[in-house]
């Protein structure tokens, strides 16, 4: 280098250009395309042949009566670094659009370098808050393209493992929607409960977080001895604490004004947008992939679908509230039901063999040998396979070339689609609901990143 | 189903794949919305430059790029897959956002790190990538290993 490094402070200019997301940020109205003017203020029916209304795109609006103003990436409330580009007119939402890639580690490329076997430590980590749901997701697109049956036992385990999963993700949700509307001591309840599920994972796995538990072939280990009394003093709690959280938030007045009403969606809109998870259920669309498409053993539990009527706030939040309590009845059928019999398929090709038998057995010792330095081969195909996640539908594409590695794997991550709907969801409401608004989309940024 | 000239292959999965030219993309896209697949749930961008002679329906030329749009159907429960050919150096295709305002994210994602142009997309900008980021990182020829990594701490070229 040539030049002395110019400190940033003597040239201010290179701090702004060095700082600019440039065409990604929110633009004045006088540099933005109406269609991209609609897009930002979240019309989206335009596209079913409603055409744009001039007033509710307010065109005549000018620069200088509104105020663009930059909310993260690092605000507390933005669920890790979403920034959030307005425009204020005084203190109510005209226009938004998300800034995101902060978080952008190229994982869809890493992936292609990874062989099947690694691939799970990958994608578990992207969605950071359901760990199990995203190996799963992974797992079955891997085993559908390899055309394998996984054991009886080890679905069940998965089962219960994505619910109490799941229960664990809305509980933090809880906790941070509590927190952002000003309930700290709720903040306080969902992480204190969601350690008791984060302990019997690290029994169960070895990890609290990524797991790396759901494999291709089955699942990394058996569960523990005495799992049943840990699973079941894991429900009782749980399920009496959400009565508290009843008293605490439900009925409060104070959290019920904030929620009730602010930010609703219709049920065409959300499909437009493509929105999955309890945001579309909350207008009234029973589409949850465990029942309406069921995977693993679904289909033989009893569990009930959690729609909403309005499609506000207050709905998003009961809904994942009472799916806490229908994922605990889903574990206990899964405690009465679990099957005996192996915990992943004994396969060879796929599964690695128990370490006592390596030093017994020569075909054991070259089946360990090759699994660990090259991976299994997959056949040449394409599978595209979706199961629900805490946020949505969690999707995964592989493409196969007949290799140890996938050629190419493209992870469809709900809260990233989700975020679409954001602008649409403030659009006029003030920048306390806009809160409010992130807080209830829920997104993760490890997955809307990737 | 599909209109008459899409091809139509045995997909894995038990869903439906057509294979549509670039032409029939958006039309049939749109005969299949109006046949009740209320939403597109994913779009995404294959760069098949070492794979260039893959198995395809007879009929379709193969190019490097590909993409990728999965529909769904909520009333009837189903899937369906379309792979269209989006060309070897300049990729491009018809933006769904007209059918599918949903699409809009996944579209800029698919050409951040793709590279493939959507047209008709209002506002096709890079999503993940920073703004002076140069090249589509999921190219098969965009060697992972070999970039400096770029901080936009260093001092800059400028």
């Amino acid at each position: 280098m040539s030049e002395p490094t110019v400190r940033a402070i003597e040239r201010l200019d290179l701090l702004t250009a060095e700082t600019s997301e440039g065409a990604q940020e929110l633009q004045r109205r006088e540099f933005t395309k109406p269609s991209e003017l609609g897009r930002e203020i979240g019309a989206v029916l335009l596209a079913n042949d409603l055409h744009i209304d001039p007033t509710q795109v307010d065109l005549e609006r000018r620069d200088d009566e509104t105020m663009i103003i930059n909310m993260g990436p690092s605000h507390p409330s933005t669920h890790g670094v979403l920034r959030l580009m307005l425009e204020l007119d005084g203190e109510y939402v005209l226009r938004c659009k998300p800034v995101i890639g902060y978080l952008h580690t190229g994982m869809e490329k890493t992936g292609e370098e990874l062989s099947y076997i690694q691939g799970a430590t990958n994608v578990t980590r992207m969605d950071y808050l359901s760990p199990v749901i995203n190996e799963l997701n992974y797992s079955l697109a891997v085993e559908k393209l390899l055309g394998i049956e996984v054991p009886e036992r080890a679905v069940w385990i998965r089962m219960l493992m994505s619910e109490l999963n799941r229960i664990s993700s809305h509980l933090v949700w809880m906790a941070t929607n509590g927190m952002d509307l000003g309930s700290t001591s709720m903040m306080i309840y969902g992480l204190r409960e969601r350690e008791l599920i984060l302990a019997f994972f690290e029994k169960t796995a070895g990890l609290r977080m990524n797991l790396n538990f759901v494999r291709p072939g089955g699942v990394a280990a058996d569960l523990p001895d005495g799992w049943q009394d840990d699973v079941r003093v894991i429900c009782d709690t749980i399920l009496e604490r959400t009565y508290e959280y009843d008293q605490l938030l439900t009925g409060q007045p104070i959290f019920r004004q904030r929620m009730i009403g602010v930010a609703p969606i219709t049920a065409e809109e959300a499909l437009a947008l493509s929105v999955t998870g309890p945001v579309l259920r909350s207008t009234g669309v029973p589409w949850d992939l465990r029942r309406t498409m069921p995977y693993l053993a679904y289909d033989q539990v009893e569990f009930d679908v959690i729609v909403g009527t309005y499609g506000d706030n207050f709905d998003r939040y009961s809904i994942r509230l009472n799916e806490i309590r229908e994922s605990i009845r889903i574990v206990r059928q899964c405690v009465d039901m679990m099957p005996r019999g192996d915990y992943r398929s004994q396969d060879p090709k796929v599964t690695p063999p128990p370490r006592a038998r390596i030093g017994e057995s020569m075909e054991a010792l070259i089946h360990h040998f090759k699994l660990f330095t090259e991976g299994f081969h997959v056949p040449v195909g394409e599978v595209y396979s979706a199961v629900e996640s805490p946020r949505g539908e969690i999707g995964c594409y592989i493409v196969s070339d007949g290799g140890a590695k996938p050629y190419r794997l493209h992870v469809r991550g709900p809260s990233f689609v989700n975020l679409q709907a954001i602008a649409l969801l403030m659009r006029g409401g003030s920048v306390s609901d806009a809160i409010t608004t992130i807080s209830t989309i829920d997104p993760v940024l490890g997955e809307v990143d990737r | 189903m599909a209109p008459p000239g899409v091809v139509i292959g045995d997909a894995l999965a038990a869903d439906l794949c057509c294979f549509p030219t670039r032409d029939q993309y958006f039309a049939l896209v749109r005969s299949f919305k109006n046949d009740a697949f209320e939403m597109c749930i994913d779009v995404c961008g294959v760069d098949y430059l070492l794979h260039m002679e893959r198995p395809l329906p007879e009929g379709i030329v193969p190019t490097r790029f590909e993409v990728v749009t999965n529909l769904l159907s909520l009333s009837k429960r189903q899937r369906v897959r379309i792979r269209v050919q989006a060309g070897d150096d300049e990729p491009e295709v018809a933006s769904l956002f007209e059918l599918y305002p949903g699409v809009e994210a996944m579209e800029r994602e698919v050409f951040d790190l793709m590279g493939i142009l959507f047209s008709g997309h209002p506002d096709l900008t890079r999503i993940l990538m920073p703004e002076d980021w140069e090249g589509h990182p999921l190219r098969k020829d965009y060697g992972a290993g070999n970039v400096p990594v770029q901080f936009k701490e260093a001092p800059g070229p400028r």
